[in-house]
């Protein structure tokens, strides 16, 4: 048998979610771009394969899986389609994740069991018009009022947000102490004052659910406050640190699909009396992709190998994600060059590749500010 | 009901086949293998029979080592349980022979039906199912594309040719050979793949099925097999060119002397 890097199981879910991904995902994927519709189908196809909950335990309704198996199920479905990766990784990553960590047995029975199951779509609601990875800017704020809280406030980019039946949501507590005044609560659908805006016209991932939220004297049973009161601002973090893997293993897909779209097409179209594929100016591009493909891929695994191993991961996963985002900036541009005009127009699924690979570099952390968690990370080991 | 289901890992589709300098067989270390395509609709529908009427699935396969990922395959996807015939100490690709260890497997088992798929997408006899049956002196009907179960047996729906088909009663047990393309096959959930490993694959060699060597050596049953090779081209087509008369007097001249047909 051929050396494998993945467990058994790994393997099992990677192939079947390659081959589910590819016969009812990837059909629908140019379409969906188009008009923006999220197939609510797909969502609760993959919720019958388990696909939901895969790093949860199986108590709390999921696969019993592990951040490897989320990564590699995330590079296909991102092979497929971007935006129901995005879907797929906010879902877990951002909102059930948070639940599942930090929140109390009594919250995991009543939110996550549902969200591991599929039974209920999760969104997060941490980036405000006029705060993104600076949280202490944050306006949103929580006033106990009895056994409620009562939050106001705007937030922006909520994935998900018109499909989620629970979102976890930052607001501030303590306003006078910057980040070490917030605190993350569960809000569910439907709670009066919680605000479903109108969805975002995006440049990539257009199937996507992104709507802003708008957040009116919403009273939240105290019960909801996820973990404890002013401990948001950590939450957030270690939560955003897994949600990079699953963004760093959609890029490697979106990559990947680029890759092999263009290396076939250099197979195919002749120029000059030879195929694209023998003139070194396209070999050279498409040994670039192989190599930066291979490099991400396998630091997103291992990002995902140090988090289930329980190690410390977070400049690993920041690193992961900003190479792979980088790499499939690179690698969808170029597969649009390797194609020419055919490229440019949507008649090919490479333009789309690189509209949905621009989101990896802003989403969970744009480049920039993942720079600046790397260097934080090992500038305190010379500290 | 008790249902055995008799599945092959095959080349993967399109795969570049490469004969041995030998012509003895295909270099098989190069190739990728899945499962036969037909036996993925023989599984489903067992499974369909299974979930509809209760009872077992038991995987039945053959083959080298790799095949047991074709059988985890279809634990995956909902079979209680598989038998795997290590065949490391004998290779056929004779339908008879396979038949024969195949049915040393499935006797023991005594189940109420065994499907098989139609034909190998690799060598593509269409036999090995049909001379189980006989091996295991149980009705059988091929080409099936729908099963009823009555109350003292089944109904099937079977292809005949130019798009007729043919219901048929048949008591049980039985065999029937399954076509392609007749429901949709389910993928493996998680949970499925996650229990897959839990499942009993009870690994079989010959002697366990009562057989010897002599059982399954080669020519044993006939079929002398002698190699293998890429056909040659021996047809080909001229396309005479003149007049009308010249072309009949040219036709008339190959007929007679060179095809001998007059």
């Amino acid at each position: 048998m051929a050396y494998s890097e993945l467990t058994e199981e790994q393997t099992m879910l990677r192939d079947m979610v390659r081959e589910f991904a590819k016969n009812e995902i990837e059909p629908l994927a140019a379409e969906i771009d188009e008009t923006c519709a999220y197939p609510i189908d797909n969502i609760r196809q993959m919720a019958e394969l388990g696909l939901l909950g895969i790093p949860f335990p199986e108590k709390y309704g999921g696969a019993g899986m592990d951040t490897m198996s989320l990564a590699l199920a995330l590079e296909e479905i991102a092979k497929a389609c971007g935006s129901t990766c995005l879907s797929l990784a906010a879902h877990t990553s951002l909102c059930a994740t948070p639940i599942y960590l930090f929140g109390s047995e009594e919250q995991k029975q009543k939110y996550l069991v549902p969200l591991a199951s599929g039974a209920a779509i999760g969104s997060f609601c941490l980036s405000e018009p006029g705060s993104g990875s600076d949280a202490g800017a944050a306006t949103t704020v929580a006033v106990r009022e009895g056994e409620h809280y009562v939050l106001n406030g705007n937030k922006l980019w909520v994935t998900n947000a018109g499909l989620a039946d629970t979102f976890v949501v930052f607001a501030k507590t303590d306003p006078e102490q910057g980040v070490r005044g917030i605190s993350a609560f569960i809000v569910e659908k439907g709670t009066e004052g919680f605000i479903i805006g109108k969805k975002e016209d995006k440049l990539g991932v257009r199937a996507s659910d992104t709507r802003p939220v708008s957040i009116e004297g919403c009273r939240v049973p105290k019960e909801n406050l996820l973990g404890e009161e002013n401990k948001g601002f950590r939450q957030a973090l270690v939560t955003l640190d897994g949600g990079r893997i699953g963004i760093g293993a959609m890029s490697v897909g979106l990559a990947q699909a680029a890759m092999e779209k263009a290396a076939a097409y250099s197979q195919e179209r002749e120029a000059f009396g030879s195929l694209i594929g023998d003139f070194q100016a396209i070999k050279w591009m498409l040994a670039d992709m192989a190599t930066e493909i291979h490099a991400g891929r396998l630091m997103v695994h291992h990002a995902a190998r140090l988090r289930d191993a329980g190690q410390p991961y977070t400049k690993e996963a920041a690193m992961a994600k900003l190479f792979s985002s980088e790499a499939a900036m690179r690698a969808t541009k170029n597969a649009i060059q390797i194609f020419g005009g055919y490229g440019y127009t949507r008649d090919y699924p490479v333009e789309r590749y690189w509209r949905d690979a621009k989101l990896t570099v802003i989403g969970e952390g744009t480049s920039e500010v993942l720079r600046l968690v790397v260097s934080r990370e090992l500038l305190k080991e010379f500290a | 009901m008790k249902i055995i289901v008799c599945m092959k890992q095959v080349p993967v589709k399109d795969s570049l086949l490469k004969i041995k300098d030998d012509n003895s067989w295909v270099h098989e270390d190069e190739l990728n293998y899945e499962i036969n395509e037909s036996d993925h609709y023989a599984l489903e529908t067992a499974l369909r029979l299974k979930e509809a009427h209760g009872g077992e699935v038991v995987i039945l396969t053959m083959g080298p080592e790799r095949v047991k990922e074709a059988i985890k395959q279809g634990l995956a996807k909902g079979a209680d349980r598989a038998l795997y015939i290590n065949n490391a100490d004998f290779t056929s690709i004779d339908p008879m022979t396979n038949a024969k260890v195949l049915a040393a497997a499935i006797s023991p088992e005594t189940p109420d039906l065994v499907l098989a798929g139609l034909q190998t997408d690799d060598n593509g006899s269409g036999q090995t199912g049909v001379i189980l049956a006989e091996n295991l002196g149980l009705p059988h009907t091929s080409i099936v594309m729908e099963i009823e179960k009555l109350d003292n047996g089944i109904k099937v729906k079977r292809e005949l040719e130019s798009g007729w088909f043919q219901w048929i009663e048949l008591p049980l047990p039985a065999l029937l050979t399954i076509q392609s393309g007749i429901n949709q096959i389910r993928y493996a959930t998680i949970k499925g793949i996650m229990m897959a490993k839990k499942k009993e694959v009870k690994e079989l060699a010959l002697s366990d099925l009562g057989l010897s060597g002599a059982d399954v050596a080669a020519g044993s049953t006939g079929l002398d097999f002698q190699k293998v090779y890429v056909p040659e081209k021996t047809k080909q087509a001229l396309i005479l060119e003149g007049d009308p008369k010249d072309v009949a007097e040219q036709l008339a001249d190959k007929l007679k002397n060179e095809a001998k047909v007059f």
